[in-house]
């Protein structure tokens, strides 16, 4: 039996007089993996962040008991001068949450980060590697629920898909359950269980196939997204 | 040189430890600019101190630490304009001070003046590193986590508001301890100065807080020779910092 991980109830957030989301509903069962869709400006980013108690918000957020949850944001805007190193990185968190010494080894063999990646100081990684980094940051703690906040958004296609298909391997072997924030609606209609939709008017959420249609994506994005006829090849 | 001189030059010593560590931490943070305006927070303490005749740490630390929590509360409630904000702070600590602090007391509040220490201070002061070498042991988890995204430690648990506070608060008390050396205006150079000098000479955490502990215990000690031995004076403070700037223009020379 799926276990229900999360319920977000009537939640809000409103900056001053800027409301971003409004009495939005919502529950998160294991396994699934959720996608969040729509325009800039429509409370994706905002909603994760929510989600983890980060900014303030009205309403009830509850996780299960059992909820153990990793972050991976868009973007890190940490100096890149920084005298930081991946495995110190990873290690702070570890020792942090007093982790067993043998987790961030687990983890480590499980995204095959090579010990030159580990000792690479975090100012020298490419996109696809300081995004690789994150997710082991976000994999450490056995997390059952993770947070992808456009994982891939500066990277280029072949790291990008690199990603999605790590994204993907944790959701169906390990059984991570996800919550992903993409602009890629390939990526959403091929991997996603579910998606939620947010716009102006009232978000929606259901499978694929209910909410990816021609006309509920052009009243959300206000014209056929160009991604619509890359779907449909699928 | 008596006892008292030997606990003033023994706890000179700690606080060039105590500044590296610190100044390490701020660098990263990039915080240098809110750290270099915390310690002109003391001057208006310190001239009611002086005005007063009473202790002029005592006056420095409440005004410093007063300050912290102001600054503090600027950086937290107002985001981007906490600089703008923080240039406030800083101006009015200098006005004020300025305008408070008897003229023949002036220079020796801006500059620092090293002078025989009682045990009692001495144990004051060296309790107060500890504090300091403490927190930044106990808490280097967190702080890496802070340094590195704000956001992802408060995601992982981390209270990065108190952490803030607590390392605001640590920053103060260094500059306490610096203050009677270097003064107001130049306490903060050592916590700054050898920080950047070790930036320059090493990309490894660990060796980048150990090179500026280094850095600021030779300026520390250079700087004391050269004013006691050598120039006479008892205004230590202006030549440690220009044996740190030195240090830090050779740090230039090296290649990364």
């Amino acid at each position: 039996m799926t276990e229900r991980l999360l319920s977000a109830r009537d939640l809000g957030v409103a900056f001053g007089n800027r409301v971003v989301l409004r009495e939005l509903s919502f529950e998160v069962y294991s396994g699934d993996c959720l996608a969040i869709i729509g325009p800039n400006g429509a409370g994706k980013t905002v909603l994760l962040k929510a989600l983890q108690h980060l900014i303030p918000h009205e309403g009830e957020i509850e996780w299960s008991q059992t909820a153990r949850v990793g972050y991976v944001p868009q973007s890190v805007a940490a100096d890149r001068q920084l005298p930081l190193r991946v495995k110190e990185l990873l290690a702070a968190k570890a020792r942090y949450l007093h982790l067993a010494d043998q987790e961030m080894e687990q983890v480590s063999s499980e995204l095959n980060l090579s010990p030159e990646f580990l000792n690479a100081g975090m100012g020298t990684l490419s996109g696809g590697q300081f995004q690789k980094a994150l997710i082991a940051f976000a994999l450490l703690g056995r997390p059952n629920v993770l947070l992808f906040d456009e994982p891939t958004a500066s990277l280029d296609e072949l790291s990008e898909e690199r990603i999605y298909e790590l994204v993907h391997e944790l959701q169906s072997q390990k059984g991570i359950t996800v919550i992903l924030v993409s602009h890629d609606l390939s990526v959403v209609y091929r991997y996603a269980s579910r998606v939620l939709c947010l716009s102006k008017g009232k978000p929606c959420i259901g499978a694929p196939k209910e909410i990816l249609t021609p006309e509920r994506l052009e009243e959300v994005y206000g014209a056929p997204p160009k991604f619509y006829s890359h779907i449909q090849e699928h | 040189m008596d006892a008292s001189h030997s606990y003033a030059v023994l706890l000179a010593a700690f606080f060039a430890i105590a500044a590296g560590l610190v100044g390490s931490v701020a660098l990263m943070k990039r915080m240098v600019l809110a750290s270099d305006v915390i310690s002109h927070l003391a001057l208006p303490g310190l001239g009611i101190a002086y005005l007063l005749k009473s202790n002029p740490l005592v006056g420095g630390g409440a005004t410093l630490f007063l300050g912290t929590l102001v600054v503090w509360q600027l950086q937290k409630k107002t985001g981007l304009a906490a600089d703008a904000s923080i240039g406030v702070v800083f101006a009015a600590s200098l006005g004020i001070g300025a305008l408070v602090t008897p003229g023949e007391d002036l220079l020796e509040a801006l500059f620092g003046n090293f002078q025989k220490l009682s045990l009692v201070g001495f144990l004051l002061g060296t309790a107060a590193v500890i504090l300091v070498v403490l927190f930044v042991v106990q808490m280097k988890n967190q702080l890496i986590l802070d340094l590195f995204s704000p956001e992802l430690a408060a995601a992982t648990g981390v209270k990065v508001a108190r952490l803030d506070l607590g390392f605001l608060l640590v920053f103060s008390l260094t500059v306490l301890v610096g203050l009677r050396f270097m003064g107001a205006l130049l306490s903060s150079a050592l916590i700054i100065i050898p920080a950047a000098t070790a930036r320059q000479l090493t990309g490894r955490m660990t060796q980048f807080v150990a090179v500026a502990c280094a850095a600021s215990l030779i300026s520390v000690a250079v700087g004391f020779v050269v004013s006691t031995l050598i120039l006479k004076t008892s205004t230590i403070g202006p030549t440690i910092v220009i044996v740190s700037v030195l240090l830090f223009v050779l740090s230039l020379l090296k290649k990364k």
